[in-house]
């Protein structure tokens, strides 16, 4: 029996998908965590690496087609330009409620004291190499790297 | 609720943040830092004179709008008041906790 009292004291976040949605998704939840006093760390695996990806990291969209949330017929949300337009809407309405864009995100992100984590298998699957990262990641590890991080007691895993 | 320090009864609510910011002084701030575990600096002050400033002209706090207020940038931030910079600033400042997720 362990005398931890439940507190959470650190989040472990993967983020494997690479939609705006998912990504701010993420990102808050880190934020959130040092907000509070928590600890986080996130590790950016398959097509989540493209919001650590300098050349992609701007470019992320919101996915139109299978997100029953957009309440729009499938095949219109495959029109060409949808993306882009349900996109463009979307960051207006971050910029009113004062959220930041995916990059000046990663800057708070470490200067906050998140560490971010780049998975080594994905980053050899789509040969991505460091430099092509954001620049503050601390490093490209591997999964049983990243659960050693996460060891201690009062850790937290969450999948996005 | 009624709280004594620094010899003086302040309202605080039930999670320790004035309710009445006129009562705030210096000598409370510096208790409520204390109670904390943070000794005050001058650099801390030059911050809780600034979130002070933010609430009287009633403008929501949030990490990103500290990093772009020019008095201290996010990092240090956190390394002036390492566990919930925002939270234990706002407490020691004598203002409310801020509602902000960013």
């Amino acid at each position: 029996m362990s005398d931890h009292n439940g507190d959470i004291k650190k989040m472990m976040i993967i983020l494997s998908k690479a939609t705006l949605e998912n990504v701010y998704a993420a990102f808050v939840l880190a934020n959130g965590a040092r907000m509070e006093g928590i600890e986080a760390e996130m590790f950016f695996t398959f097509f989540g690496l493209e919001a650590i990806h300098k050349q992609k990291l701007e470019h992320l969209h919101i996915a139109t087609v299978g997100n029953p949330a957009m309440h729009m017929p499938t095949l219109l949300g495959g029109l060409p330009g949808m993306e882009a337009l349900a996109t463009h809407m979307m960051k207006k309405e971050m910029e009113r409620i004062d959220m930041p864009d995916v990059h000046e995100f990663l800057d708070i992100l470490t200067a906050s004291g998140v560490k971010l984590w780049a998975c080594k298998l994905a980053m050899d699957m789509f040969h991505y190499k460091k430099e092509d990262m954001y620049d503050d990641i601390d490093g490209v590890i591997t999964v049983g790297d990243f659960y050693k991080q996460g060891s201690g007691v009062g850790t937290h895993m969450l999948f996005i | 609720m009624d709280k004594i320090i620094a010899g003086a009864t302040i309202h605080v609510n039930e999670e320790g943040y004035l309710t009445d910011f006129p009562q705030w002084n210096k000598e409370i701030g510096t208790a409520l830092a204390q109670e904390a575990d943070i000794n005050m600096t001058p650099r801390h002050w030059e911050v809780i004179s600034y979130l002070q400033g933010e609430f009287k002209a009633e403008s929501p706090l949030s990490i990103r709008r500290i990093g772009k207020s020019g008095v201290v940038d996010i990092k240090e931030f956190y390394q002036l008041f390492p566990m919930a910079p925002l939270k234990t600033a706002s407490k020691i400042a004598g203002i409310p906790k801020p509602a902000s997720c960013i």
